[in-house]
């Protein structure tokens, strides 16, 4: 009795798995071809930029070509010269690497996280010239991504004296060129404001 | 109040005001689609292909098979696909998964769940995340709205020998009538703001300082869409939604924020119109409402404090968080992830301040019922519901019953095993990976935030949100087979439960109310169901929270 009932449940599940397996194939087409491949095109048509990333040249103009291309004005690369601003501390892989993208995942109480901040804190006071009290978090922490590509107007206005000096510049040219590349809130309520590391430096380099 | 306190406030009127303004015509339209009894002429088509009778009104029984067969050929067919990715198209070079990744991914994405143990950017190439990746995350959540709605059915129905719809109808229509027109939308809005779509390979390019970096390509916008709208959350990267390429702006922030929150905070008015009495979805609505904005605003105020070591080593709660999402927009969609079933993440959860952890943690735990996931947290909530009247009906010694329908010992035993599964699989789960040796081999951080990290990932597992303490090394034989097992088990004993509550439901003829009759839309009642949902969880979480986030907090 018992058996012939788990037989029969066995076959209607069976049965139903084939109607199922029917209707996943055709779901797959519609869902997983025809409408990425539909949004791929209006991306393609409408906004070739954003959907291919967002690439631009050395002397900051937008490309779709990545042959042409030294970044991406999403994605922080990393920066090391002194004539440049410098982005957020990375812990996506060895740093700055697209194909590990991540957090360090360090608990708040964590003490390597607090020793860290502090060792990081001490280098950037060192290089910039300033109090180790005025260097912002941005600068001491590690992003969501690893790849945050902007910095906090507070941490792009400690680097500004820096950067003047290294490239003769007067600290104004250069103050210029940060508020140039600064976005503020989005419709003056979402999110904070921004510096693109990326963007400036090459309109520095372009400009000098 | 500071600018930076009032510029949060006001973000988060933006997305409610936006909320507010769609869900009533999309809560209408929903309640139109699972009603009409006419199919487009598509539809039919599709039907006619598939080969199945979408008129076909099902007892309960055998609406669980077919959701129960469908859900297991998309296992099978998703496992398929993952194991033999290098032989597939667009494959991008990558291999295919090992059994235990494959089984942990393919259950995963199939329950809602979309919890990641591997890297997207460096593990699954183009074909796998759009036509197998993505499909899931559209099929799951109609299965969710499917059986919400069957439940809703129960309810406003009478005598009908436990029929409560037509699975295969409702999937469909949930799928190409909802979620795809929406999804479209969404994708196109995404990718104005930034967001990348393309079937380029990841291919090297030289940075200004001669670097070598990897451009990154993929169909990101399409599943970043659905993955938010669904409440599925798997991130096309690893970073998730905290990636520059993912979500690229504050703008994009808060359309993935509304993405989340729509479905679930639109599907009360839906319940409302189909039982013919909409004061009863204000009610419902109401509780989601006040227990999200109550979180919410406690997580903001923790980040924003920032209380903790290294919060305040740094000046400010920064660490794993996005520049231009800040404390406030980081806080936004981890309240949001959390409190729906998505699990989606814009910022490293494992470093949020401790208490700000603890409330995303206690969101899950939850049940993820305010609003939670798409469908999904709409039963739960009801479920919920038939709990307080029970409780309301035993303070008065009257037989309980919800919107004309007695909730007897055979509806209570139901509820009652609905409540306990969740709850055992999460501390089950976590007791045992913390006292075996491959358990406590994932644990990244010593002490309390350790059993936080295994508390959280069983929690998000059992509950099929997918987000987690990074820190967990996850992708261990060990975690990927016993996750696997409490997202299935999280997922399919509920559907069936409430899916046997609807059978019962429907089958009872309605009683009419009278003067002893508990008014289910009136604040007393929405009061009374908020403070069971948070005493059921208590009652049953303390003790774990107290050795985890609560000792954390307070050190």
């Amino acid at each position: 009795m018992a058996s012939t009932t788990v037989a029969s449940e066995l076959a209607t599940l069976t049965r139903h798995s084939l109607a199922g397996l029917r209707m996943l194939l055709v779901l797959t087409l519609l869902l997983g071809l025809a409408y990425p491949l539909a949004v791929t095109a209006v991306g393609q048509v409408a906004f070739p930029w954003q959907s291919n990333g967002s690439l631009v040249r050395s002397d900051g103009s937008h490309t779709t070509d990545r042959s042409e291309a030294v970044g991406s004005a999403l994605v922080a690369q990393g920066f090391e010269g002194a004539q440049y601003f410098h982005p957020r501390p990375s812990a996506a892989g060895d740093g700055y690497d697209t194909l590990a993208s991540g957090g360090s995942n360090l608990g708040p109480l964590n003490p390597d996280l607090v020793a860290t901040i502090e060792e990081r804190r001490a280098a950037v006071a060192e290089l910039e010239g300033v109090e180790p009290a005025d260097v912002p978090a941005d600068a001491v922490t590690a992003s969501a991504s690893g790849l945050d590509p902007q910095i906090s107007p507070e941490y792009a206005a400690i680097q500004v004296a820096r950067v003047a000096r290294e490239r003769g510049l007067p600290v104004a040219d250069v103050e210029a060129a940060v508020e140039a590349h600064t976005a503020g809130r989005d419709l003056g309520v979402l999110g904070e404001p921004r510096v693109d590391v990326l963007e400036l430096n090459l309109a520095l380099d372009d400009a000098h | 109040m500071s600018s930076a306190v009032l510029v949060a406030v006001a973000q988060v009127a933006v997305l409610a005001a936006v909320l507010a303004a769609v869900h009533v015509p999309l809560g209408a339209y929903l309640a139109h689609v699972y009603s009409s009894p006419k199919h487009l002429r598509a539809e039919r088509l599709w039907y006619r292909i598939v080969r199945v009778d979408p008129d076909a009104e099902q007892r309960w029984t055998t609406y669980l098979m077919s959701l129960l067969g469908f859900s297991l050929v998309s296992v099978l067919f998703l496992y398929g696909m993952l194991r033999l990715q290098e032989h597939l198209p667009w494959s991008l070079g990558f291999t295919g998964f090992d059994p235990a990744g494959a089984w942990n991914t393919a259950v995963s994405f199939t329950t809602n769940t979309n919890w990641q143990w591997y890297s997207g950017e460096a593990a699954a190439g183009h074909l796998v995340q759009m036509a197998g990746l993505a499909v899931q995350n559209f099929v799951s959540a109609s299965v969710g709205m499917a059986v919400a709605i069957a439940l809703v059915r129960g309810f406003a129905r009478s005598g009908t020998d436990a029929r409560i719809g037509n699975f295969w109808s409702d999937l469909t229509r949930g799928v190409t009538r909802i979620l795809l027109p929406l999804s479209l939308v969404a994708a196109v809005l995404l990718m104005a703001g930034g967001v990348i779509q393309n079937l380029d390979p990841h291919t090297a390019l030289t940075t200004v300082e001669g670097a070598t970096q990897q451009s990154l390509g993929g169909p990101v916008a399409s599943q970043e869409a659905i993955k938010e709208l669904g409440t599925n959350g798997g991130g096309f990267f690893n970073a998730n939604s905290g990636h520059p390429l993912e979500n690229p702006t504050p703008f994009t922030n808060l359309v993935e924020v509304f993405l989340i929150l729509l479905i679930p905070f639109t599907l009360p008015r839906t319940f409302g119109i189909l039982v013919g009495d909409k004061r009863q979805g204000w009610a419902i609505l109401g509780v989601m409402a006040g227990l999200f904005a109550a979180s919410l605003a406690l997580t903001t105020w923790a980040e924003m404090a920032g209380p903790g070591a290294a919060p305040q080593a740094a000046g400010a709660a920064m660490e794993g968080k996005e520049t231009r999402f800040g404390p406030a927009g980081s806080a936004l969609f981890a309240v949001a992830t959390t409190a729906t079933s998505t699990g989606a993440v814009n910022a490293s959860h494992d470093s949020l301040t401790a208490p700000g952890g603890g409330l995303v943690l206690f969101n899950m735990l939850l049940g993820e019922v305010a609003p939670g996931g798409v469908g999904a947290g709409l039963y739960g909530m009801l479920v919920l519901a038939v709990v307080a009247v029970f409780i309301a009906g035993l303070m008065v010694g009257r037989t309980p019953e919800y919107l004309g329908k007695k909730i007897g010992r055979a509806e209570m035993t139901l509820v009652a095993l609905y409540v306990l599964t969740v709850p055992a699989l999460v501390l089950v789960g976590t007791a045992v990976a913390v006292v075996v040796e491959p358990g406590l081999a994932g644990i990244q951080e010593s002490g309390p935030h350790g059993l936080s990290e295994v508390l959280y990932a069983y929690a998000s597992a059992a509950n099929n949100n997918g987000s987690a303490f990074g820190g967990l090394t996850s992708g261990t034989p060990f975690y990927e087979v016993t996750q696997g097992i409490a997202m299935l088990a999280g997922r399919f004993v509920p559907i069936a439960l409430v899916l046997a509550l609807a059978g019962r439901l429907a089958s009872q003829t309605a009683v009419p109310a009278t003067s002893g009759t508990l008014p289910t839309h009136r604040p007393l009642f929405a009061g009374l169901l908020a403070t069971v949902a948070i005493i059921v969880v208590g009652l049953t979480f303390i003790p774990v929270l107290s050795l985890g986030p609560v000792v954390e907090s307070l050190s």
